[in-house]
């Protein structure tokens, strides 16, 4: 298939998606129906066409066909073929396709389930969704054309990179745009509200599923791009607060934020103004995190100041949308502050404060990673902020936030049980202690670990003492809505992740050693036995694999096979050993040969590591059962005005399956 | 031209970066002093590298400087002393905490700035739309 064909595909999606952001949105403003009908059909063709570039720039690596540029660039004849699929995002151009396709399946969805919003507020929703996709379609189409030729093509490609090359790439991207992408979707319900002068809050309901599920992808690739960092790089660590990592983490933490805020402003009302700015603000975050990510910015200032087209491109972008979003909310946002009244204490005032703290740590992150660029690009002196700074910050602006969470759910909306907070706190207080306890008994020490300890049981002591009163009150059948449901997977895989994060911080044991075959070194209660090296041949690459056996007292655990891995581009590339656990990874990397048959390895013990991310995927599945939850179907007859025409109305659609 | 010298060094050293994160062993004394260098290391920047701490960094530059930190705290060099000496020779830009300086009053200062404009204005919108709890109606139903 000719890769031209998809630069065709390209321009034909960025022609639909120009017609879908003008007629649908001029339809609900001049109250036409036709123009309006047109807003599906637009949003379906676009799909088409980007779905069909997608799969041209796939073919194109399947087959090998090497006069496309980007094909020679990142793969290679001998690169297994799950890997050659894989590296169609593995690179610039093509990462920004799947940013295309994946907002192409958001609005897809969007066609398939809500298509029984009001007719003029799904046609404004499609309508803006079209200019989001417009301009990377431009961006792409001007900038960053993944169909180039190159000739004379060349017989080989250069490969994908190595660091690449890990199933963990095939997830990680597409999860992290899955969510990145998915704010798009509650933004162009805010702008939609803002555009057609929605008096009542209705539309945060119907907001809501698409919120938490984005929610959820992201928190899902995060999840993913801290694994393949802790095994694929060697390193062992699983953050470091890098500009890529707080990119993702700021659109996350303001995500957090808003499912909040939509949860207030739904229920109680409550929240309008607020609301719509956090929706404005999760997306931008989200276009900021490409846009760090994509201009080169990072590599260093020069580098995008010598090269400047891709990255202004965004910059301007990024400043229309917002900019743009920001007026439009000045002019149109409520300026009645609506809402029923609240008592001081309340789940309503705690969900302020929680917003708050979460808002204020992504000004913290904002702040600590755009700093250097600017201090750089002013010239006051070039400064480095990295995890000392985040660290203790991000730490302490958590701290009331998490003191605080067990009595969120505990108060009723409104006001709240004074009596009830007393007992819970009675009771997480004598868990936390009795973790603490127990943790100290079993060899904590150290204010670190015993902090963490009991700050887990804290937060997971609340999330239980929730579930038992909730079990005792609601009738049966009633207990546990999906939208209750994960908002305890959520909360307590917050008290999962704690524990993992500050335990593996303090009780790590990380040696760099060498050894000779038959030499060992004990870690805690381990002996890493090294049994040499030999070489293995891979399918683009020759690898040395060294062989430890781990025992204690005396009894085998595990053989571990770390490999060194050089690619026929000439790149090295390690690849760690872990022996995974509940409780802990062993875990085993090759360095260098010093000579004389040693090597130099590193060997760790990682206690409880396993349990960040296991808070993460707790976290995940929080987002997306909220999204099953029944409330969340649409009900047929909203304003009868305005309903959209149903042929069939007998049978509901269901609304959320399918969309987790 | 130190300057320009530092581009170019940062470029080969991009270039020719192996993705491999550093793997050296020390004769350490004992697990204690392998932990203090771990900790002071983690917290130092990788000068040749895009983002990468000293600790891990693979690049030459920072084995021999790991070395040198190491050969300083078997003289008995306090982490303080050490790092004096690591400014002196590469600026500030070596700490991923930037000590406190007017170039980063906004850095340290903001996070705070933000927080208390933002509880202002949560304190201004809870007095606001507060009402005394025995005003408020029984939120009727289950509640969730």
């Amino acid at each position: 298939m000719s890769p031209e064909l998809g630069q065709v595909a390209l321009i034909l999606a960025l022609l639909l998606s120009g017609l879908q952001c003008l007629l649908p949105i001029i339809g609900a403003w001049r109250g036409s129906k036709p123009l309006m009908a047109t807003a599906s059909t637009l949003a379906i063709g676009q799909f088409t066409f980007v779905a069909m570039a997608f799969g041209i720039l796939m073919w194109a690596f399947a087959t090998n066909d090497f006069s496309v540029a980007y094909v020679a660039q990142n793969s290679n004849l001998s690169l297994p073929l799950f890997y050659k699929l894989a590296a169609v995002w593995g690179a610039h151009e093509g990462s920004l396709l799947l940013w295309m396709l994946i907002l192409n399946l958001w609005t897809v969805a969007l066609v398939a389930f809500g298509n029984r919003l009001p007719e003029a507020f799904f046609s404004r929703v499609i309508g803006v969704l079209g200019f989001v996709s417009f301009g990377f379609l431009l961006y792409m189409i001007t900038t960053s054309n993944p169909f180039g030729r190159m000739l004379p093509a060349p017989g080989n490609g250069a490969d994908l990179n190595p660091v690449l090359q890990d199933p963990g790439l095939t997830f990680h991207p597409p999860t992290l745009y899955m969510g990145y992408v998915g704010f798009s979707v509650a933004f162009a319900f805010a702008i939609a509200a803002l555009l057609g002068g929605e008096l009542k809050s209705t539309w945060v309901r119907w907001a809501r599923p698409w919120t938490n599920a984005a929610w959820g992808f992201l928190t899902l690739g995060i999840v993913a791009g801290s694994a393949w960092a802790y095994y694929e790089l060697g390193w062992g660590g699983w953050w470091f607060w890098d500009p890529v990592e707080n990119a993702s983490f700021m659109p996350w933490l303001i995500g957090a934020a808003l499912i909040h805020a939509q949860a207030i402003t739904d229920k109680r009302d409550g929240l309008r103004a607020w609301t719509l700015l956090l929706s404005i603000f999760g997306f931008a975050f989200s276009l900021l995190g490409t846009f760090l990510v994509r201009s080169g910015l990072l590599t260093s200032v020069h580098a995008f100041a010598f090269s400047p087209a891709r990255g202004v491109f965004i910059l301007v972008y990024l400043a229309v949308v917002v900019g743009g979003s920001l007026l439009l909310y000045a002019l149109r946002a409520p300026k009645v502050t609506g809402g029923k009244s609240f008592a001081l204490a309340s789940r309503e005032t705690l969900m302020v404060l929680g917003n708050l703290m979460l808002t204020v740590a992504c000004a913290m992150v904002m702040l600590g990673t755009l700093y250097p660029l600017v201090g750089e690009a002013l010239n006051i002196g070039r400064i480095s902020v990295g995890p000392p700074y985040f660290g203790p910050l991000f730490m302490l602006l958590m701290t009331p936030l998490v003191l605080a969470l067990p009595f969120g759910p505990l108060s009723r909306w409104g006001k709240a049980d004074l009596t009830v907070w007393k007992r819970a706190l009675a009771r997480i207080v004598a868990m936390a202690v009795a973790a603490g306890i127990v943790g100290f008994l079993f060899g904590a020490r150290g204010w670190h670990q015993l902090l963490g300890v009991t700050a887990a049981t804290w937060v997971m002591a609340g999330v239980l003492f929730f579930a038992i009163k909730r079990w005792r009150e609601a009738p049966r059948g009633k207990r546990y809505p999906f939208e209750m449901l994960g908002m305890m997977l959520a909360h307590f895989g917050i008290g999962v992740f704690i524990a993992g994060a500050i335990l593996t911080r303090s009780m790590s044991v990380e040696q760099d050693v060498s050894m000779k075959p038959g030499s060992s070194v004990g870690i805690g209660p381990y002996a890493f036995r090294f049994e040499g090296v030999r070489e293995l041949p891979g399918p683009n690459y020759r690898a040395e694999q060294g062989t430890m056996v781990i025992t204690r007292d005396g009894a085998p655990v595990a053989t571990l096979h770390p490999q060194k891995r050089t690619y026929t581009g000439g790149q090295v590339q390690t690849e760690a050993a872990i022996q995974a656990g509940v409780f802990r990874d062993l875990y085993v990397s090759l360095g260098d040969p010093l000579g004389d048959d040693a090597w130099s390895l590193r060997v760790y013990d990682k206690p409880f590591v396993r349990w960040i991310w296991g808070g993460g995927v707790l976290m995940m599945l929080g987002g997306f059962a909220v999204v099953l939850d029944k409330r969340f179907r649409l009900k047929r007859v909203e304003e009868t005005e305005t309903i959209r025409p149903h042929p069939a109305p007998a049978t509901p659609r269901k609304l959320a399956e399918g969309e987790a | 031209m130190r300057r320009l010298l530092a581009v170019v060094i940062v470029v080969l050293a991009l270039a020719s970066s192996a993705a491999a994160f550093a793997i050296d062993p020390l004769p350490f004394k004992d697990a204690a002093q392998r932990d203090r260098f771990q900790n002071l290391t983690r917290d130092l920047r990788c000068m040749v590298c895009q983002d990468e701490s000293l600790l891990s960094s693979n690049a030459d530059f920072a084995k021999q400087l790991r070395r040198q930190i190491f050969d300083m705290m078997q003289q008995g060099k306090s982490d303080r002393q050490i790092k004096d000496w690591l400014v002196a020779r590469y600026s500030t830009f070596i700490l991923y905490d930037p000590p406190l300086a007017p170039s980063t009053i906004v850095l340290w200062f903001g996070t705070p700035a933000v927080l208390v404009a933002g509880g202002i204005v949560v304190i201004v919108l809870l007095r606001r739309r507060t009402r005394p709890a025995d005003a408020i109606a029984e939120d009727a139903g289950d509640d969730w």
